[in-house]
């Protein structure tokens, strides 16, 4: 597979602080993509630089295969933002179509590839509706067939299911599924990590304008892994002593056991089965994304960072 | 199409069909002819009536004081300061014996406290009657002397100003009107599309809108198409109060009388000379018509039109920008944008100060200054072209006033840009001047 976006030694300093400060990685085409990091991390400059509103003080981007040109490539680009909003007064689907014009497509096309999208989330009947009446779900969801109408190479959705309800969220979950099969690639940027591990294949965490973590998913769990197992018996025996592991957690018949240093796993399996305990399931806890992220990032000065408002 | 376009198209229309945008274009000239029409009403109605009883020890005042609507004198018997009230009266006056030109105090008592107007109307009417009391003594008719007044107007005060090899005839009065109601119109609008400009930046920062805005145009198209598509209104506006009044005014010859247009076409004919041998006649109301119109005829229209329209677009280009960028640094305080707006509002107010001295002398140092400098020169030349070019502003004051407003406004443009630029993106923090001045001033 081929990257879509590579970004080498990127650096954009503010008068008080260095927002992003050399970061490099690269994302895959079609891949999902998460750009994590605590509030202040320098996420935001990040993005605002991939989508052209900032330019970087160093380094450069590799935008599909060639130099990142701001003014050519936005209308490959979909840029839902944190802080978005639409205009209040204005009626849906001339919102929808001026957004859409914007990014530079006809207003023809434009008008057909709305009718599809309204069509597919069920907001058909919303077109002379203004967005003061909608509800922040309603809107949410506007906002995301905006950004995504004119069919981007790169989408880029910075905290995309915040106020949206469960089945919403998971509409949109869908289409980001789906978005990506087709060919498109999404950088997901978020702190909620329970979504991350569930849709991301590829993540980068960044911390301090620093970047802290890059690669899949289960490489990095693999990376952070406590040799921490999980073992269901079917009666607990009376005493249990092993150089090999130690117990954690007790629940039930359950079991958590950290293994010790130089021991496999297969030694915990050993000593069960040589005491004759009847072993119902055995499986290796990995930590969540959720432990790592904390790991990394408690201690550090990233809740001070975060309330020095940048200035640029 | 052009995304620069499609901004100003959304900035333009958003406004213009919007029914408060076509109700205040109908409705202002409309309140503005009401208000003076009411004002008119007010001053020539509502006035108390006056019964007033002269106790008069000359005896000549009951020949000669004069009535009017409402104040009647009356000469009654038996009447004092004691009971005049009770007999019916509003007020009384004791006038004195006159001991030849001698000064002397006559004195009025009255109910109520008389009002400024009324005061003076009833010592002109006594002053009156001592004069007409005089010329009767010197043997003149005052109805002989009215007559003399009236035919010694006959000669007429025409002023005529170098242009070139010809002269032109020129109105002060008509100057003065023209200056200073466009430079009115330019220091309303300005305040008005300026916060037009303000208020929409400050919308689309407090609803989030600008960050999903720039990352498909740039921050300057974004300002540029807000400020050219309200600029675009404003123009919208005027041509329809043009349109407007040059209905009004076709409307109201029809409640002109035919003969009375017959006569004012006759009077336009032989140049507003009234013929002797009484081939053309021409009542009171044609000769005021024509002289009106006459008086319109002196000032250079096309001119002045051309200029307003240049003035009202650089004036508004050139604070706009500052008002955008203002706007763009304000956050969801409005009283922010209280605070920040007035280093913009009183170059503003400080104009119309110079302009308002302007039309009454347009050649001071200070007006042909304020008339160049960008900051002031809108609403400034203005008054002083009114009083015509090249005779009060010469060629060259006019072309440098011109060209530095146009530099002007792409200087404030450029600079705004930058704050702007940086402004709408930034959120939670108070700016101040110093800071919108580093941004400003920042390269690239």
């Amino acid at each position: 597979m081929s990257e879509i976006l590579r970004l080498s030694n990127l650096k954009k300093h503010y008068a008080s602080q260095k927002a992003v400060d050399d970061i490099s990685f690269s994302i895959e085409q079609g891949s999902i993509f998460g750009l994590l990091g605590p509030n202040g991390a320098g996420k935001t400059t990040l993005l605002r630089m991939i989508t052209g509103i900032f330019y970087p003080d160093s380094g450069n981007i590799q935008f599909d295969g060639n130099a990142f040109d701001p003014l050519n490539d936005i209308i490959k680009i979909g840029y839902m933002p944190e802080e978005r909003g639409l205009y209040k007064k204005m009626k849906i689907g001339e919102q929808a179509l001026y957004l859409a014009q914007l990014k530079g497509l006809s207003r023809s096309d434009a008008m057909q590839k709305i009718k599809f999208w309204f069509k597919r989330m069920e907001m058909e009947s919303w077109w002379n509706k203004k967005v003061e009446d909608l509800s922040k779900g309603m809107s949410q969801k506007l906002q995301f067939v905006t950004t995504v109408l004119h069919e981007p190479k790169l989408i880029i959705l910075d905290e995309p299911f915040s106020g949206l309800d469960p089945l919403n969220a998971n509409l949109i979950k869908e289409e980001i599924y789906g978005l990506a099969q087709r060919g498109s690639t999404v950088i997901f940027s978020t702190h909620r990590m329970e979504q991350v591990e569930e849709i991301c294949d590829h993540i980068v965490l960044v911390n301090l304008g620093k970047k802290v973590l890059d690669g899949t998913v289960a490489d990095i769990k693999q990376q952070f892994k406590e040799n921490k197992f999980s073992i269901q018996l079917s009666a607990l025996p009376n005493e249990m002593n092993s150089s090999a592991f130690n117990i954690i957690e007790q629940k039930g018949n359950e079991l958590i056991v950290q293994i010790n240093e130089n021991f496999k796993s297969n030694d915990v399996l050993k000593y069960f089965l040589q005491q004759d305990h009847s072993i119902e399931s055995f499986r290796e806890i990995l930590p969540t994304l959720n432990e790592i992220f904390i790991h990394l990032v408690e201690g550090t000065k990233a809740t001070a960072r975060a309330f020095e408002r940048s200035e640029n | 199409m052009n995304k620069i376009f499609i901004i100003i198209q959304r900035e333009y229309l958003s406004r213009v069909k919007n029914k408060r945008f076509l109700l205040t274009t109908l409705l202002t000239p409309i309140i503005m002819v009401g208000f003076i029409a009411g004002a008119t009403f007010l001053s020539i109605s509502g006035k108390d009536e006056h019964k007033i009883a002269v106790i008069d020890q000359n005896g000549f005042f009951k020949s000669n004081l004069q009535n009017t609507k409402e104040i009647n004198f009356v000469f009654p018997e038996n009447v004092d300061t004691a009971n005049y009230i009770t007999k019916g009266f509003t007020d009384i006056i004791l006038i004195p014996k006159f001991e030849g030109t001698a000064k002397v105090n006559y004195t009025i008592r009255s109910k109520k406290r008389l009002g400024l107007n009324t005061e003076s109307n009833i010592s002109d009417k006594i002053n009156e009657a001592i004069e007409d009391k005089m010329l009767q003594d010197a043997g003149i008719q005052r109805s002989q002397l009215d007559s003399i007044r009236s035919k010694s107007q006959f000669a007429e005060l025409k002023s005529m100003e170098e242009k070139g090899d010809t002269v032109q005839e020129s109105n002060a009065a008509l100057s003065y009107g023209i200056g200073f109601g466009s430079g009115m119109l330019i220091y309303i609008t300005m305040f008005i599309y300026g916060a037009m400009v303000m208020r929409g930046v400050m919308e689309e920062k407090t609803n989030r809108i600008a960050e999903v805005m720039v990352s498909s145009v740039k921050p300057f198209q974004l300002m540029m198409g807000k400020i050219i598509g309200i600029g675009a209104v404003g123009l919208t506006q005027f041509f329809m109060w043009i349109i407007l009044i040059g209905i009004l005014t076709t409307a109201a010859q029809f409640f002109i009388p035919h003969d009375v247009m017959q006569q004012v076409s006759a009077l336009q004919q032989t140049n507003g000379q009234i013929p002797t041998g009484g081939m053309v006649q021409a009542g009171d109301a044609a000769q005021k018509i024509y002289k009106l119109q006459h008086t319109m005829s002196t000032a250079n229209w096309p001119v002045i039109i051309a200029c307003f329209i240049f003035y009202f677009l650089g004036g508004y280009l050139f604070y706009a920008s500052l008002f955008a960028a203002v706007g763009s640094v304000v956050n969801e305080d409005p009283q922010d944008a209280q605070s920040l707006m007035l280093p913009i509002t009183m170059p503003i107010i400080f104009s119309f100060i110079i302009m308002s001295n302007a039309v009454q002398d347009p050649s001071t140092s200070i007006a042909t200054w304020a008339s160049i400098i960008p900051f002031s020169s809108p609403m400034v030349m203005m008054a002083r072209i009114a009083y015509g070019i090249p005779g009060t502003v010469p060629y060259w004051q006019l072309a440098l006033s011109m060209l530095s407003l146009i530099g002007g406004f792409l200087l404030t443009t450029w600079l705004s840009g930058k704050i702007y630029r940086t402004g709408i993106l930034m959120y939670g923090k108070k700016v101040s001047w110093k800071e919108m001045g580093k941004w400003a001033f920042r390269k690239n």
